[in-house]
C-alpha cells in the first residue's frame, strides 16, 4: 500500500522501481560496496612485506613518547621514540655506561692538555649504511647541526663550546670559553649523533649505528633491520626491532601482558609490582635523577620573600607523596636537582621534612598569618603532577596555607604556564653531568631558569666547580652550590622519580640505565632475545 | 530531487569554506603556535625564531589563510609544518583507514541496532524487549576507552583470541588483519548501538498507535507486515537522522579508540596536528571531516524524502 | 465512528492538538514495576547527591587509607587512586556530575528542538543556511571545538556548560529537525497554516505535542552522553578542578586499576550506569502512555 499525499501526486517509484524494493536494493548495494571497500582495503595495504626475522629474533618494543609529528632529525628530537629509532641507526659521540661514566663511542680518545682545550680521536674503521667511511668532517658536521644559527636546543648545551676544528681526519679539537672538566659527558647528549658531512636527507637517515630503517610511519610504527657488519663488539644480537607507539598506559600494559610485546616503557609504581609478581616478567628500574619540580617564581610576590619559599617547602609532605605517587619508586627530594646516587651528592644537607610548625614558624617571620597560594599544574608537567598538587593542598592546609591547585590544559602547557605563572609544576631530566644540571635552571643567564632566581655567588661557585679537577675540592663546591639552591632557591624539588620499564623474561642482558629508560634508549643493539 | 542536490552541494562547498576558515583561526587562538608546539619544555627564544622563520609563520595570520586557500583550490594542499611532507601523502592514508573501520562498524552496528530496535518495538513490554533495553543502556552509559579495556582484557588478554593492538603491516594474512580490527570494530559497534536502536524503538512505537496501523491490524495483515510497510517508513526520519549521526561520530569522533587500540586514523592524526599546531594538516582533515558531515545529512535527507515523498515538497 | 482519544501522530486524524496524554493517562493509572524501579533509581541517587554533606562518611577530598584500598570496615566500597573514600567521592562527584549534566542537557535539548523545529517548519533557505551552520559545528571533532573555546574562555562552569550544551544541541537538532519535518508535511499543519496560525503556534500546539515521543528519548540518551563528554575533557586537562570529583574523571583516573583485576573504576562506571537506567526507565513509560503495543483491540 503506498502512502500517498493527494496533494503531491506524485508517483511514489523511483525510475521504475517501488520505494521499498529501492530501499532494500540501496542498503544491499552499500552493504556489499562497503564491505568490498573495506575487504579491500584489508587485503591490500601500503606498506612492505617483513620478511621474517633471522635468528637473532625481532625485538618488540612498546613505546610512549611518540607523535604523528616525528621526523628522524636530531636536531628535533625531544621525546622517547624518535630518539630511540636514533640510536638504532645512528651512534653518539661519547656513550655513558651503568655506573654513570663517560665511556667512547665514535669518539674513541681524549684529552685535555688545556682545561680549556680538548683534543678527541675519531673512531677509524667505522662505516656508514651507505659504505662511507667515518672521519673527522662528518663529526664536525653533526656536532655543528647544533651550534650557531639552529633550531636545535642542544644549541644550548654547547654554548660554552668556542670553536670545533678539525686537526687531521681522525683528531678534531674543541676550544671551551670557560673551563669544563666534564666535556666528554656533555657530549653525549641524546641529539649529538653523527651522520655523514653534509647530510639533510632526514626521511631516508644514513648512520653508523646497528640497524636501518626499513619502515617509519610517525605515530605508529617503525621496522629496523640488522645492517651487516657493526664496528662495536657484543652489540647488534637481534636481527629486527620494531617499535609500536603505545600513549595509552593501560593498552600498553595489555600489549605485554597478552605478548604483542616484549617491552614496554613509562610504567609507574603500582603497575611495576604488579609485573614483578608474575613469572613471565621482569621489571627494570632506573634511578637517574629526574625531578619533579613546583618553581616559584622568585621576582613576583609573594615568592620574592625566601620565608614564604620556605614556608611552603616545609608544608609539603615529600615522603607520603613518594609513597602514593609514585608507589616507593622515587626518592625525597631536598629541593635542589643533585640526586642522592650523583658522586657529588651532597649527604650533609638538612632535609625537608614535612613539618608543619617550621612552615607556620617561616609565615609568621614573613608577617603573614595566614598564606593564599595557587599551585597551576596539568598531566603535561609531570605524570601525576595534579596528585602531588592534591596532596599538597592537603598538607599545606596544616600549616595554614590554603593552596588552591589549578589544572591547566595540557595543550598549550609549555607555552602559556610555563616560565609565565608564579607557581606551577614542571620536571628535569636527569642530567650526566652536574654542571649540566646547574646551568639548566639555575645559573644567571640561563634562559630556561624558570624561578627567575639569579644570584652571581652562584654563577661563580658553578664556574669554579665546573673547571676544577680535583675531586675533593669539586665536592665542596659542588655540595656549596647545593646549598645555596635548597635553602634560597625558587625550586621546591618534592622527589625523585626512578624510570620503570618492564618487559617479557625472554629479553636477556637487560640492565638500568643511569641516564635515562631502555638502557639510555640504546635497549635495542645491547639485548639479546632467548628463545 | 537533482536541483536540490545541486543546491545541496553549492552549499555544501560554503560549509567546508567557512570551516576551512573557522578551524584556522580557531587554531591561532590558541596559545603558541608550530615553534613552541614543537619545542615544549625546551624551547629558547633563537630555537622558536628559527622555526619560526624557516615556516614562515613571521607573516600575518590571514595572508597565510589565503595562501592556503589559493593552494587548495587548485588541488594542493601543501606540506606539513611539522614534518615537511606533502599533507595529502599524510593525510589520505590515515582517512583510508579510518574509513575502514567506520565502514566495519557501521555494516555490523546499523542492521543490529534497527533490527533489535524493531524487535524491541513489537514486542513492547515483553521480557526480551527489558532485556535489548537494559543492555543497551548498560553500553551507552560506559566511556568508550573503558569499554576498550574492558575487551581487550577479556579477549586479549585473558582468553588470548585477538590482538590488543590493530596493528596491521604486509604479510598479514585477511584473516589475521580482520583479528587485529576486531576489537576496535566491537568497541565501536557497542558505543554506537544504543542510540540507534533506542531512536528506532521510540520513532516506531511513536506511529504504532496511528488509527491506520490499527485499520491495518483489522484488515487481517501480519504484524511483520504492518511494522516493516507501513510503520517503519513513517517513522523512518528521525531513524534516519540518528543512524547519520552515528555515522559521522564513526568517521570524526574516535580519537579515544584510535589512541587505545593504536589505529592510525585520521582522528589521532588532527589531534596531534592541532596540539602541534600544524596548521595545513588540521585544515585538510577538517575539510575531510565537514564533506563527511555534508555528504551524510545530505544523503540522509535524501532517503527521508525517498522513504515519504510528501517531504519534497515541505510546504 | 467518535474515537475519544486521538493518536498524537496520526497522519489523517486532523487537528486536536488539546487532547494528549492526559487523556491516555487515565487509561494507564498505575505505571509499570520497571517505572516504578526507575524513578526509585533516580530519586535515590538525586537524595543521596543533595544529602552529601551530611551523610557521606568523609570530606570530599579526605584522605583516608592507602591507593585501592579493597572495602572494609573503615570504608564500604574501598579507596580511589589516591586513598580516599570511593563512597564519598562519589557522592559528592554526583553533584558535580548530575548538576553540570542536567543543566547541560536542558540546554542542548531545548535549544536543539527550538532550532530543529524552526528550521523545518519554515523550511526554504532558512533551513538550509541554519543545517549548514551546524554542519560546520558538527564538522569539527567535539574535543577540538571544546578545547578551542574552553582555552581562550577558560575552563569555568559556567562557560563549560555553554559550550557542552551548544555543541551537544547540534546533535539534538538533527533529530528534532528530522521529526518535526515529517510532522510538518501533514494535513493539519496545512490546514493550520491556511488558517493563519503563526510560527509559534504551529510550533508549539502542532508540532511539539506530536514530537515528543522520540525527543523524550533523545533526551534520556543526551543526558547520558553529556556525563561521558565531560569525562572525555578530563583527556584535555579541562573540564571540573581537582580535587572536586565527577563520575566520569572518576572512571578515567581509576581505569588503570582493572589491569590489577580491581573494582575501582567499576564503582563510578556503575553510578553513571545506574542513573542512566533509570532515566530512561522513566522515559520508556512516558513513550509507552503515547503508544499501545500492537495488535491490541481499538479502544472505543
Amino acid at each position: 500500500m503506498a502512502l500517498q499525499s493527494p496533494k503531491s501526486g506524485h508517483v511514489t517509484s523511483v525510475g521504475g522501481l517501488d520505494r521499498r524494493r529501492f530501499l532494500e536494493g540501496a542498503v544491499l548495494v552499500g552493504g556489499v560496496a562497503t564491505a568490498g571497500g573495506a575487504l579491500a582495503a584489508l587485503t591490500g595495504c601500503t606498506v612492505p612485506d617483513d620478511t621474517p626475522a633471522g635468528p637473532g629474533g625481532a625485538l618488540r618494543l612498546g613505546m610512549a613518547g611518540g607523535s604523528t609529528s616525528d621526523v628522524l632529525d636530531p636536531r628535533t628530537f625531544l621525546d622517547w621514540v624518535p630518539i630511540n629509532i636514533g640510536y638504532q641507526l645512528m651512534n653518539g659521540l661519547v656513550e655513558i655506561d651503568g655506573e654513570g661514566t663517560a665511556r667512547p663511542e665514535l669518539l674513541e680518545d681524549w684529552e685535555s692538555p688545556a682545561v680549556t682545550e680538548w683534543i678527541f680521536k675519531v673512531r677509524r674503521d667505522v662505516l656508514f649504511h651507505n659504505g662511507k667511511s667515518l672521519d673527522a668532517d662528518d663529526v664536525i658536521y653533526s656536532i655543528n647541526l647544533h651550534r650557531g644559527d639552529t633550531r636545535s636546543p642542544t644549541k644550548a648545551v654547547l654554548e660554552n663550546v668556542l670553536e670545533v676544528r678539525k686537526l687531521d681526519a681522525s683528531r678534531i679539537k674543541i676550544t671551551l670559553a670557560a673551563g669544563d672538566a666534564d666535556l666528554p659527558a656533555t657530549l653525549s647528549d641524546y641529539r649529538l649523533l653523527v651522520v655523514p658531512d653534509g647530510f639533510t636527507d632526514w626521511a631516508n637517515p644514513i648512520g653508523t649505528g646497528g640497524y636501518r630503517l626499513e619502515n617509519f610511519e610517525p605515530g605508529v610504527r617503525c621496522i629496523t633491520r640488522k645492517a651487516g657488519q657493526y664496528w662495536k663488539p657484543n652489540a647488534a644480537h637481534v636481527e629486527a626491532i620494531e617499535i609500536i607507539v603505545i600513549n595509552d598506559p593501560v593498552a600498553r600494559v595489555n600489549a605485554l601482558i597478552s605478548g604483542q610485546v616484549d617491552v614496554i616503557n613509562r610504567i609507574d609504581g603500582r603497575t611495576a609490582n604488579l609485573m614483578k609478581r608474575n613469572a613471565r616478567f621482569q621489571v627494570v628500574r632506573s634511578q637517574t635523577g629526574q625531578y619533579a619540580v613546583l618553581a616559584m617564581n622568585c621576582e613576583s610576590d609573594p615568592y620574592r620573600n625566601n620565608d614564604i619559599r620556605l614556608a611552603l617547602k616545609y608544608a609539603i609532605d615529600r615522603a607520603n607523596i613518594v609513597k602514593t605517587v609514585l608507589n616507593g619508586y622515587g626518592t625525597v627530594g631536598n629541593d635542589q636537582p643533585i640526586p642522592p646516587g650523583n658522586r657529588y651528592f651532597d649527604a650533609s644537607l638538612a632535609p625537608h621534612a614535612y613539618d608543619p610548625d617550621r612552615a607556620r614558624f617561616y609565615l609568621k617571620k614573613a608577617g603573614v598569618e595566614r598564606l593564599s597560594v595557587t599551585l597551576q599544574a596539568s598531566e603535561a608537567a609531570f605524570s601525576g603532577a595534579l596528585d602531588v598538587g592534591v596532596l599538597f593542598q592537603a598538607a599545606a592546609a596544616r600549616a595554614g596555607i590554603a593552596l588552591e591547585v589549578r589544572r591547566e590544559p595540557a595543550d598549550g602547557y609549555w607555552t602559556n604556564v610555563y616560565q609565565k605563572a608564579p607557581f606551577c609544576a614542571s620536571y628535569s631530566d636527569g642530567r650526566t653531568t652536574v654542571e649540566g644540571a646547574l646551568s639548566k635552571a639555575y645559573r644567571s643567564t640561563s634562559s630556561t631558569n624558570d624561578t627567575n632566581w639569579r644570584r652571581p655567588a652562584f654563577d661563580q661557585l658553578a664556574n669554579q666547580a665546573r673547571a676544577e679537577t680535583d675531586p675533593a675540592r669539586r665536592r665542596e663546591l659542588y655540595g656549596a652550590c647545593q646549598q645555596m639552591i635548597a635553602e634560597d632557591g625558587g625550586a621546591l624539588i618534592p622527589m625523585f622519580m626512578d624510570h620503570i620499564e618492564a618487559g617479557s623474561q625472554r629479553v636477556k642482558g637487560w640492565r638500568p640505565s643511569a641516564i635515562f629508560d631502555m638502557m639510555g634508549q640504546r635497549l635495542g643493539e645491547k639485548v639479546w632475545l632467548q628463545s | 530531487m537533482t536541483r536540490l542536490l545541486a543546491e545541496r552541494a553549492a552549499l555544501g562547498l560554503l560549509t567546508l569554506l567557512a570551516v576551512s576558515a573557522l578551524l584556522f583561526f580557531g587554531t591561532n587562538l590558541l596559545p603558541g603556535d608550530v615553534a613552541s608546539a614543537l619545542l615544549g619544555q625546551e624551547a629558547t627564544p633563537e630555537a622558536l625564531h628559527n622555526i619560526r622563520v624557516a615556516l614562515g609563520l613571521d607573516q600575518p595570520a590571514w595572508l597565510r589563510y589565503l595562501h592556503w586557500l589559493g593552494g587548495a583550490l587548485h588541488g594542493d594542499f601543501g606540506t606539513s609544518l611539522t614534518s615537511a611532507r606533502s599533507v595529502g601523502a599524510q593525510v589520505l592514508p590515515r582517512l583510508g583507514n579510518t574509513l575502514v573501520l567506520a565502514a566495519l562498524a557501521a555494516l555490523v552496528s546499523v542492521p543490529l541496532a534497527v533490527g533489535l530496535g524493531l524487535l524491541s518495538a513489537m514486542r513492547e513490554g515483553g521480557i526480551l524487549d527489558r532485556l535489548i533495553s537494559m543492555l543497551s543502556l548498560v553500553t551507552i552509559s560506559v566511556p568508550e576507552f573503558f569499554v576498550g579495556y574492558v575487551l581487550t582484557l577479556v579477549f586479549a588478554v585473558q582468553l588470548g583470541w585477538l590482538p590488543s593492538l590493530a596493528v596491521m603491516h604486509g604479510g598479514m594474512g585477511f584473516g589475521e588483519r580482520l583479528a587485529a580490527i576486531a576489537l576496535p570494530v566491537a568497541t565501536l559497534v557497542i558505543v554506537v548501538l544504543a542510540h540507534m536502536l533506542r531512536m528506532t524503538r521510540s520513532a516506531l512505537l511513536s506511529v504504532m498507535s496511528a488509527p491506520y496501523i490499527e485499520m491495518a491490524f483489522l484488515k487481517g495483515l501480519p504484524r511483520s507486515t504492518v511494522v516493516l510497510r507501513h510503520a517503519l517508513p513513517n517513522a523512518a526520519a528521525p531513524i534516519i537522522a540518528v543512524v547519520a549521526l552515528n555515522l559521522g561520530y564513526l568517521v570524526v569522533g574516535v580519537v579515544v579508540v584510535e589512541a587505545v587500540f593504536v589505529y592510525p586514523g585520521a582522528g589521532q592524526l588532527m589531534v596531534d596536528a592541532v596540539s602541534k599546531r600544524d596548521l595545513p594538516v588540521v585544515q585538510a582533515c577538517g575539510l575531510v571531516f565537514a564533506a563527511t558531515y555534508v555528504g551524510l545529512n545530505t544523503m540522509a535527507d535524501m532517503l527521508a524524502i525517498i522513504v515519504n515523498p510528501r517531504l519534497r515538497r515541505p510546504r | 465512528m467518535s474515537v475519544p482519544v486521538p493518536a498524537p501522530t496520526n497522519p489523517d486524524a486532523g487537528s486536536r492538538p488539546g487532547l494528549g496524554p492526559s487523556a491516555r493517562v487515565r487509561t494507564r493509572l498505575r505505571p509499570p514495576v520497571s517505572a516504578l524501579i526507575g524513578a526509585g533509581i533516580v530519586i535515590v541517587m538525586v537524595a543521596a547527591i543533595i544529602l552529601a554533606p551530611w551523610i557521606a562518611p568523609y570530606a570530599e577530598s579526605q584522605f583516608i587509607g592507602g591507593v585501592w584500598d579493597p572495602p572494609g570496615a573503615a570504608s564500604w566500597l574501598g579507596t580511589d587512586n589516591l586513598g580516599r573514600d570511593m563512597l564519598t567521592r562519589l557522592m559528592y562527584g554526583g553533584r558535580n556530575t548530575v548538576g553540570i549534566a542536567a543543566v547541560t542537557t536542558a540546554i542542548a535539548v531545548v535549544l536543539g528542538t527550538a532550532l530543529g523545529f524552526i528550521a523545518a517548519t519554515v523550511g526554504g533557505w532558512v533551513d538550509n543556511v541554519m543545517s549548514r551552520c551546524i554542519d560546520i559545528l558538527l564538522s569539527i571533532p567535539v574535543l577540538i571545538s571544546a578545547l578551542m573555546v574552553l582555552s581562550v574562555l577558560g575552563s569555568s562552569v559556567p562557560v563549560l556548560i555553554g559550550t557542552i550544551g551548544l555543541l551537544e544541541a547540534t546533535r539534538v537538532y538533527l533529530v528534532a529537525r528530522a521529526v518535526a519535518r515529517t510532522i510538518a508535511v501533514q494535513e493539519f499543519v496545512a490546514v493550520a497554516r491556511l488558517r493563519g496560525e503563526g510560527l509559534a503556534w504551529i510550533i508549539g500546539r502542532e508540532i511539539l505535542p506530536n514530537a515528543l515521543p522520540p525527543l523524550i528519548a533523545e533526551a534520556g540518551l543526551r543526558f547520558c552522553f553529556v556525563v561521558l563528554f565531560i569525562a572525555s575533557l578530563g583527556f584535555l586537562g579541562l573540564g571540573i578542578q581537582p580535587p572536586a570529583a565527577d563520575w566520569g574523571s572518576m572512571v578515567r583516573e581509576n581505569a588503570q586499576a582493572i589491569n590489577f583485576a580491581l573494582l575501582a573504576p567499576l564503582y563510578p562506571a556503575a553510578a553513571i550506569a545506574a542513573l542512566t537506567i533509570g532515566v530512561n526507565l522513566v522515559v520508556d513509560w512516558l513513550l509507552s502512555m503515547y503508544a499501545r503495543p500492537s495488535g491490541h483491540a481499538l479502544e472505543l
